[in-house]
């Protein structure tokens, strides 16, 4: 096949032409490559692309489809993996100096997941540091920029993998997700991207920002795509304790057309000030559009939306801080001076290593878990979250499904966001509840603004009610009202 | 002087006998080359989990519950934030919160009568690594081989008036854990740590003294004399005007004194909250059950049944069931049939003399009670005589050997051959004329001699309560009568 031909499939298009021999895994590995070649100058999208070893193994996965031996959706699929997954024999920096040369190894198990179904790793994709932003322009590395306008940012912290798939990088990636990191650079990019149920992915091998927010999920060019590869990537996993144990896992059986007598649930607290026109005149359309096709929409107040900030912030914050602890220069990553002893040694390290926004919240989190705070803020915290997760459960009760926008703006310009980081963090308000209340979402696109930048809609589930979501998104997706072009193609 | 009161309280670290650490599959087993037993997840690399090992959270609650805690249905582990390169997460899982364990305590024997100590609560951690100082290379080195190993920590009451109390306490709690098989509590190797918290205060006063916490104790000597070394230093600071301050001591051993570690005002926030990593434990009732059908017979209900059971001294009864170990040996040589009074004597007698040459514990005895039983069989067959029993004893002792299969093979067996002893016997006397006459002139103790000499010229394995039977008889006929040819009784070999 083509190049170009090859690189408009997606990604269960080109796992279905491989199977039939149409294309092999090494000719779509080479046209994702060449892509990167061609275009990842400009774009960012990776920290590391291993060329050699990513034909190297598409020809192993090759030989497998071809005895037979591989036989899923994703074989011979090239994948882009967010580099805060550990990957064993390839570094994993977190987009962090601290990390700049550490070689995990092991690899995270959704990834372990990806390569038994035969998908094949390109390389690592930029992200904000640690993931620790929404642009993905604190990374070390310097920004990813969004390839449906190059000015502008690719939202984060997973903005380089959802840059990589609207970009044709790739067929597909994985990113992470503990306050919208998935969900909002894929509405930036006019991708789609899923944050499952808090446990449906294993976390062993994800490194740790807020462990009990952070979830693996897909990025994907379309809703297809993505039950498919969450299909492939949940588990039950025993190294994961907080790893669920589910039956329903067959994710794809979810794409069917019919939304009808599906009740959606549309917070009016998600549409108030601080939401751009434009973003809210489309995603009341696709509401309109999900109507027409039978489903019952009411508006509702979800309340509480005001608090999830400030107590996604103690929270995340908190566990980051600890989290981060283990980045000390003695065991592994970068080190700085050591001559001075072990607490100069220390400081140094960890002064150096890290950029100002970890460290911002690394500060925010051992503050509010110091002696005396403890209680006014992280516990007060954990309340409101306990609240929130009421909230949500009293809105399932009367819906399958709650609609909104996924950030407040389209994409901003580069540079512009990390000046004022209150205003950066205000841009969470519609995705962080998710992931307080541990909530399945998607996001999906649903137009463009009058720059032609990507507009996200964002449809948030009960527990264990991903396939919900998918056939709310597979029917919107199906009406062709605001599907994306393929890029540069 | 004033006359003052000691308090104590103790916090005591025990690692725990599992197979495995306490949140990975790594061994816990002791020394190994560095860094041999470690993992992603204990030697704390990114994106590695913890899960924790069953085994440990059914020692914890096992001991819980024969130091009559309650235990905590709903229980979390913590993070203690820190950092040192030991603890390779600079975070310890420790548990501050919702411990698995409290409000119990043990009854302990003192001068005014038996007495509870108090135990505030239990609960489980992870231990730390090992920093190696290399002098030559001027470099310290990190083994994590420990991390992970699981602990627990039992914090007492400031219940304890004295180092007798303290050691009987720990004794106490040894005896416990050590039946339970939670743990072998060798305080020199590090199993069972214990930190003193000390005060003194005004006798007949009820307001607490500022304590001290004293660290690196590692035997009973130590304990005893940190204590006394500790009241002492504070009576003086109080008694010349000056005032304890809280503060965290290390006891040095060989210089029989204690410096400052740490004060409470470098005191660090270790900034406590629940490890998001592990979930909540539900403790169920069936758990509980579990556990409980599960709990050994402890000391007290042991003794209880001995003195029922088995017509031994009380004396014997109360050294046995010291270590659950011997007990276990003494029940099962019994059950095979050997008689108790014998099987507690080699306990008593031979066991606890060669422990006490190789500096073990009852803990660490090897031979089986089968052994023992056989051994005790030979004996009273009068198969082998008690010098060669011992000499058996301390082989099997050091090496568990099948005692008749070691007799026969080395050919100890008494000898039974009649004409055998005789000839040498009348060897014996014919080459001692002087000790012959001597004894025949009254000299009754002439014949010990006699006896000795056969002994060796049979190497040993004849019965010498034979020998001297068959010597006085001999000597008999050769003295006075004239009789010949008379039959010697049979000398029962």
């Amino acid at each position: 096949m083509e190049k170009t031909e090859i690189l408009r499939l997606s990604a269960v298009g080109l796992g279905a032409a491989v199977r039939a021999g149409k294309t092999t895994a090494v000719e779509a590995m080479e046209a994702v490559l060449g892509q990167i070649e061609e275009h990842d100058g400009e774009y960012r999208c990776y920290v590391t692309v291993d060329r050699e070893g990513a034909l190297r193994k598409a020809a192993l996965v090759q030989k497998r489809i071809e005895a037979g031996e591989l036989t899923g959706p994703l074989a011979g699929v090239p994948v882009a993996l967010k580099d805060n997954l550990c990957t064993a024999g390839m570094r994993t920096t977190c987009s962090s100096r601290m990390l700049e040369n550490y070689v995990p190894a092991f690899s995270a198990e959704a990834v372990r997941n990806l390569e038994k179904a035969g998908a094949v790793t390109i390389g690592k994709t930029n992200m904000d540091e640690f993931a620790m932003g929404s642009t993905t322009e604190t990374s070390y590395f310097g920004a990813t920029k969004n390839p449906r306008n190059p000015g502008h940012v690719p939202g984060g912290s997973s903005g380089g993998s959802a840059a990589a798939v609207a970009a044709r990088e790739c067929f597909f990636a994985l990113g992470s997700d503990t306050g919208g990191s998935i969900r909002q650079p894929a509405s930036y990019c006019g991708v789609v991207g899923m944050k499952p149920t808090y446990g449906t992915v294993s976390r062993y091998g994800l490194v740790a920002y807020g462990s009990s927010l952070d979830q693996i999920g897909p990025l994907t060019g379309n809703v297809e795509d993505c039950a498919v590869v969450l299909e492939q990537i949940a588990s039950y996993d025993r190294k994961d304790s907080t790893s669920l144990r589910r039956e329903d896992t067959d994710f794809s059986r979810a794409l069917v057309e019919d939304v009808k007598g599906m009740r959606i649930g549309i917070p009016q607290d998600y549409f108030r000030e601080g939401l751009d026109p434009q973003v809210r005149a489309a995603v009341l359309k696709a509401a309109d559009v999900l109507r027409e096709k039978g489903a019952v929409t009411e508006e509702f107040d979800l309340s509480l939306v005001e608090y999830a900030i400030p107590a996604y912030y103690t929270i995340a914050s908190a566990e980051a801080s600890s989290n981060l602890e283990r980045f000390d220069g003695i065991k592994y990553g970068f080190r700085a001076g050591g001559e001075e002893g072990l607490h100069q040694m220390y400081k140094k390290t960890r002064s150096l290593g890290f950029g100002p926004e970890v460290k911002r919240r690394i500060m925010l989190g051992s503050f509010v878990l110091s002696s005396g705070y403890y209680d006014a803020y992280y516990l007060k915290a954990l309340r409101v979250k306990a609240m929130i997760k009421e909230a949500f459960d009293r809105a399932f009760a009367k819906y399958d499904c709650i609609l909104g926008p996924v950030a407040p703006t389209t994409a901003p310009k580069l540079d512009a966001s990390l000046s004022d980081p209150m205003k950066m963090y205000l841009g969470d308000i519609y995705t962080i509840s998710v992931n307080l209340a541990g909530l399945p979402a998607i996001s999906l696109p649903c137009g463009t603004d009058g720059r032609g930048l990507p507009i996200g809609l964002q449809l948030i589930g009960d527990s264990y009610q991903e396939k919900k979501l998918l056939r709310i998104a597979y029917t919107y997706e199906r009406t062709g009202q605001a599907n994306m072009k393929t890029l540069g193609l | 002087m004033k006359q003052y009161e000691t308090v104590i309280g103790l916090e005591v670290h025990v690692e725990l006998a599992t197979k495995t650490k306490i949140f990975c599959g790594c061994s816990t087993a002791f020394g190994g080359r560095p860094n041999s037993h470690t993992c992603p997840v204990c030697t704390g690399m990114p994106g590695s989990l913890p899960v924790l090992n069953r085994k440990v959270l059914e020692y914890a609650v096992a001991v819980g519950l024969a130091t009559n805690c309650d235990i905590t249905r709903y229980c979390k582990f913590d993070r203690k934030n820190y950092f040192y390169p030991d603890n390779p997460q600079n975070y310890q899982i420790s548990q501050l919160y919702l411990p698995i364990c409290r409000n119990g305590y043990v009854e302990i024997e003192s001068e005014g009568g038996s007495r509870r100590i108090g135990i505030h609560e239990i609960h489980m951690e992870e231990d730390a690594g090992k920093l190696i100082h290399d002098e030559w290379e001027d470099c310290t080195l990190v083994d994590y081989n420990r991390s992970g190993v699981p602990l627990i920590e039992i914090v007492s009451q400031p219940d304890m008036r004295s180092a007798e109390d303290v050691i009987a306490y720990l004794e106490k709690l040894r005896l416990i854990i050590r039946y339970l098989g939670a743990s072998d509590c060798k305080l020199q190797e590090g199993s069972m740590r214990a930190d003193v918290n000390l005060s003194v205060r005004e006798a007949g006063t009820d307001r607490l003294g500022t304590r001290t916490e004293m660290k690196n104790l590692s035997s009973f000597r130590a304990i005893t004399r940190a204590i006394e070394g500790e009241r002492n230093r504070q009576i003086d600071l109080l008694e010349s005007g000056g005032t304890v301050i809280q503060e965290t001591r290390r006891w040095d051993e060989a210089g029989d004194t204690s410096h400052a570690m740490r004060s409470k005002e470098d005191a660090q926030d270790y900034r406590y909250f629940p490890d998001p990593d592990l979930v909540p434990i539900s403790i169920s009732d069936d758990f509980l059950e579990e556990i409980r059908s599960r709990q050994p017979e402890l000391r007290t209900e042991k003794m209880k049944r001995y003195r029922e059971t088995y017509d031994i001294p009380d004396y014997d009864i109360e050294i046995i069931t010291e270590s659950r170990h011997m007990a276990d040996i003494f029940e099962a040589a019994a059950a095979l049939g050997a008689q108790p009074k014998k099987v507690s004597n080699w306990l008593m007698g031979e066991t606890l003399r060669l422990l006490k040459e190789t500096e073990e514990d009852p803990e660490d005895i090897r031979f089986s009670p089968e052994n023992l039983a056989k051994l005790i069989d030979l004996t009273e067959r009068k198969a082998i005589n008690s010098t060669v029993a011992k000499e058996v004893f301390e082989k099997m002792f050091r090496e568990n050997v099948d005692p008749e299969a070691y007799v026969e093979e080395k050919g100890l067996k008494m000898v039974s051959d009649q004409g055998a002893l005789r000839a040498a016997a009348l060897e014996v006397i014919a080459a001692n004329p002087q000790s012959v006459a001597d004894y025949q002139n009254g000299k009754e103790k002439a014949i010990g001699f006699l006896v000795g000499q056969t002994m060796k010229a049979m190497k040993g394995k004849a019965d010498p309560g034979v020998v001297n039977q068959l010597l006085k008889e001999l000597l008999q006929t050769t003295s006075g009568s004239q009789e010949t040819g008379r039959t010697f009784p049979d000398a029962g070999c």
